[in-house]
């Protein structure tokens, strides 16, 4: 049998940048840091060090109905205004609802509804928790509220797997697709943990970045004064779709998904594997499943969250799978604006890279004034890069907490 | 201060506007939750909560079940304000 090969039809995204997908597209390729002074004293009032984040652009209260907002965890909210955006640019297919599947993780879940019924639990007594905290709080809930919003009946699901969650979500769907499970399938990520307690959990772990006095610098993957991650928070969704049935409705391609690497480290619950075994195997499952030539690989958005550690792991694991090769990939760690949306990352990285092959421009990184001296790849600072002509690959990876590695390989002719 | 009945319908179409996005003027005292409205038991549930709140009053459980229309919830609330 011929696998079913999948391509991408539609693109939405709400991020710090920008409410969509094309003004965060534009802001990241202007190299727009969204990072900023959070607007309320958390640090203070809990003594958290952290006072910054890479807040939403635009409010869903500005974008979505009363209701709406009442009834969904912001996660969810996210999700639903990505995921509209993302049909609409698919050009809203006719689709028999059997055909269609959803797969919308978030990496935290309804943190927000979960710590607000604890304290409406605590402070009013248990007649004032709301009804619907449970299907708000359920990390499944954006997946469920996408699959409500278009009726998709071939399976709502959200994989979890931390900081992976939204390219593992889009990994997920590409089997969907070629396993015949459905047509079309709206995956993706989203994230909504801007919340004093997960802020001061992350920064207990000291993976944050501390830089308060200049919060739009400190998110600067691969510069030897990166003091690690800027919490982010948003969600990318993408419309997944069989080729044929995307060529049968004449649909608008932005490029084929064409290769998913799965693996975990069985290392460390938080530190990756430090010679990059499981990130290693995830880029060249990704490679082998896309079945292209090595050298067709021009563009790769990392992971890289501005970490000590993990940046540089993830550099050499990917000299290793890629060799001399890697000379000329254009390397883009988009985290240096947007910060890290955690489960929506990786979807919203695969939006980047969908886009990069698309209009061939591989986006800047940003902040990089002293490139750390053990990066030996070819890093995109500053102002964007435009790709080769030609047939194009590109790989976007996503590590998490856990020991979860996914690798997504996108081509276009 | 005591409601009356027109000040409670109002307060209550409030609460039921923001929790469903039915129009205002739909909301009237003849109008059944379920049939008309189409509420479900956890948006139900939801007003009765946030009814609580506002007019300072207590919908036991099974109280809830005997309020078919905007009117029956009314009606209770404004009686319960004692």
């Amino acid at each position: 049998m011929t696998r079913r090969d999948v391509v991408v039809t539609g693109l939405g995204a709400t991020t710090p940048l920008g409410g969509d997908v094309p003004s965060t597209w534009q802001a990241t390729l202007a190299g727009t840091p969204g990072a900023r002074k959070m607007d309320n004293d958390w640090a203070e009032k809990y003594s958290i060090p952290v006072d910054f984040a890479a807040t939403i652009a635009v409010k869903p209260s500005e974008v979505l109905a009363v209701p709406e907002i009442k009834r969904m965890d912001p996660s969810a909210q996210y999700a639903v205004i990505a995921a509209r955006e993302a049909w609409q640019d698919a050009g809203a297919p006719e689709i028999d609802p059997t055909r269609l599947g959803t797969v919308v993780s978030s990496g935290i879940g309804g943190v927000w509804t979960l710590l607000n019924g604890w304290d409406t639990l605590r402070e009013r007594g248990a007649r004032r928790v709301l009804p619907m905290t449970v299907p708000m709080l359920m990390p499944n809930s954006p997946a469920a509220y996408v699959e409500l919003e278009f009726g998709a009946q071939a399976g709502a699901h959200a994989l979890v797997s931390a900081c992976a969650s939204g390219a593992e979500a889009i990994g997920y769907g590409v089997d969907m697709i070629r396993s015949g499970r459905a047509d079309v399938v709206i995956a993706g990520g989203t994230e909504a943990a801007i919340h004093p307690m997960p802020i001061a959990a992350f920064a207990a772990s000291r993976t944050l970045s501390t830089r308060n006095d200049d919060p739009a610098a400190a998110s600067r993957p691969y510069d030897t004064a990166r003091d690690g991650f800027v919490l982010g928070e948003g969600a990318g969704i993408v419309v997944l779709e069989s080729a044929e049935h995307a060529a049968a409705r004449g649909a608008k391609v932005y490029a084929t998904l064409a290769g998913v690497g799965l693996s975990s480290d069985g290392y460390h619950i938080t530190s990756p594997e430090p010679n990059g075994r499981g990130q290693i195997s995830a880029m060249r499952d990704a490679l082998a499943d896309a079945d292209i030539d090595l050298s067709a690989v021009r563009h790769l958005n990392a992971h890289a969250t501005s970490t000590t550690v993990g940046d540089l792991i993830e550099a050499r694991s990917v000299r290793e799978v890629l060799g001399s090769v890697a000379d000329q990939v254009a390397l883009s760690a988009t985290k240096s604006m947007t910060g890290h949306l955690l489960g929506g990352a990786g979807a919203l990285e695969t939006i980047f890279t969908v886009l990069a092959l698309h209009e061939r421009v591989a986006p800047p990184t940003i902040n990089v004034s002293d490139p750390d001296p053990e990066l030996t790849l070819d890093l995109v600072r500053d102002e964007p890069r435009r790709l080769d002509d030609g047939p194009l690959a590109a790989i976007n990876n996503s590590f998490g907490f856990g020991g979860h590695n996914v690798a997504l390989v996108v081509t276009r002719d | 201060m005591a409601l009356n009945e027109t000040e409670v319908l109002a307060g209550l179409t409030e609460i039921i506007v923001e929790e469903t996005g039915i129009d205002a003027g739909d909301v009237a005292l003849e109008k059944s939750f379920t049939d008309d409205l189409d509420i479900d038991s956890l948006s139900m549930m939801t007003i009765v909560a946030q009814a609580e709140d506002k007019f300072e009053v207590t919908i036991p459980d099974d109280e809830v079940k005997n309020l078919a229309t905007v009117g029956d919830a009314v009606g209770f609330i404004t009686k319960a304000q004692g």
